[in-house]
């Protein structure tokens, strides 16, 4: 298999991520679109690594990182949530539109 | 449609797919396969969870595809990636998405509204397709040639003359098994980031039970030594704070 296919592949699982963050209004949606494009990032970096195997502990760095990658998304995930719950508690809604209070 | 993306792979890797030669040569057709079946599958996933109305839906969608992730990682050969991409994110995270949207009650479909911005779903395909011609040229582009011809069979590496880098270094790397090298080189080179790692998860934990606390006190949260302000909204517990009553109380 060519790298050039897993990487095309991440790159449109990347768009249809951003797609969905532009487009959704419910804001549980929205972070689900962003853990699409974790995922993506997340099978860049494993291919890049495979990419580089020949020098030494490349191939597993790459998953290391992506081990990272994975922690961070669900430490994101853990504060996101209770965001919108507050936000929730204080709006009754998640539309994100109804979240102005900081808009100019 | 699989067969029509197994076609469409079998032309863009000029690959014969029927390989009778050994079993290295299988094993780079086996791994074709495997992403040629799944590569729809994750896309229709992915495509279905932005576009459902029904936000359950969506998030089983979203299961679906973090299962063939989880098959693209064990194909990439990092297996203990795939365990932990099923049991962290289609395990757990799915879990507390799922848990959240049964919460606060809004699995139904949503009353559809006029967009505050207009033609946001349009700006936001092309917003879409436009990201991806610059990633598809400035990410997969230099690996668009057969020189990158990782895992590929030994006709396809040899084809591509002196420059394949056909990954003579992977059986080495995961000899000792893939867990065990991922550990060996997490707790030694990168140690510092992974405690560093432990304590943001903390963090994380911390401000979550901060940020879900019911109180009316904001400012009892951060500052615990017996200084009592006045609340700026003291109406911020009531329940049903629309942005109506906001509107209402400005002016």
């Amino acid at each position: 298999m060519q790298a050039a296919f897993p990487l095309v592949f991440a790159a449109l699982l990347f768009c249809v991520g951003v797609f969905g963050v532009l487009s959704r209004r419910n804001a549980v949606l929205v972070l689900m679109s962003v853990e699409l494009m974790l995922a993506a990032v997340t099978i860049n970096l494993v291919t890049f690594g495979l990419l580089a195997a020949d020098r030494g502990d490349v191939v597993l760095t790459g998953q290391i990182f992506a081990l990272f990658v994975l922690a961070i998304g669900a430490a994101e995930v853990g504060v996101g949530l209770a965001i919108i719950l507050l936000l929730y508690r204080n709006r009754a809604t998640v539309n994100i539109d109804d979240a102005d209070l900081m808009k100019y | 449609m699989v067969a029509l993306a197994t076609a469409v792979g079998a032309v863009l890797a000029q690959t014969p797919v029927a390989d009778p030669a050994g079993a290295a040569a299988s094993t780079g057709a086996a791994e074709f396969w495997v992403f040629w079946i799944l590569a729809p599958l994750s896309l229709a996933a992915a495509v279905s969870m932005v576009v459902l109305r029904n936000p359950v839906h969506a998030a089983l969608m979203l299961v679906v595809n973090f299962f063939t992730i989880a098959m693209f990682y064990a194909v990439l050969e990092a297996q203990f990636l795939a365990a932990v991409q099923i049991i962290v994110y289609a395990g757990a995270i799915m879990v507390l998405f799922l848990f959240v949207l049964m919460l606060l009650g809004v699995d139904r479909e949503l009353p559809t509204r006029v967009a505050q911005i207009r033609g946001q779903q349009p700006a936001a395909l092309l917003l879409g397709a436009l990201l991806f011609a610059a990633l598809a040229v400035g990410v997969a582009g230099p690996f668009l040639g057969a020189d990158s011809a990782c895992n590929a069979p030994p006709d396809a590496v040899a084809a591509a003359g002196a420059d394949a880098q056909p990954c003579v270094g992977l059986a080495a790397a995961n000899e000792e098994g893939n867990v065990r090298g991922v550990a060996r080189l997490l707790f030694t080179d990168y140690v510092w980031p992974f405690e560093v790692t432990s304590v943001l998860l903390v963090i994380a934990a911390i401000g979550a039970m901060v940020l879900g606390r019911r109180t009316e006190r904001p400012e009892d949260l951060v500052d615990g030594r017996g200084v009592r302000k006045e609340p700026l909204r003291a109406r911020a517990a009531r329940p049903t704070g629309s942005t109506a009553l906001d509107r209402e109380a400005a002016e």
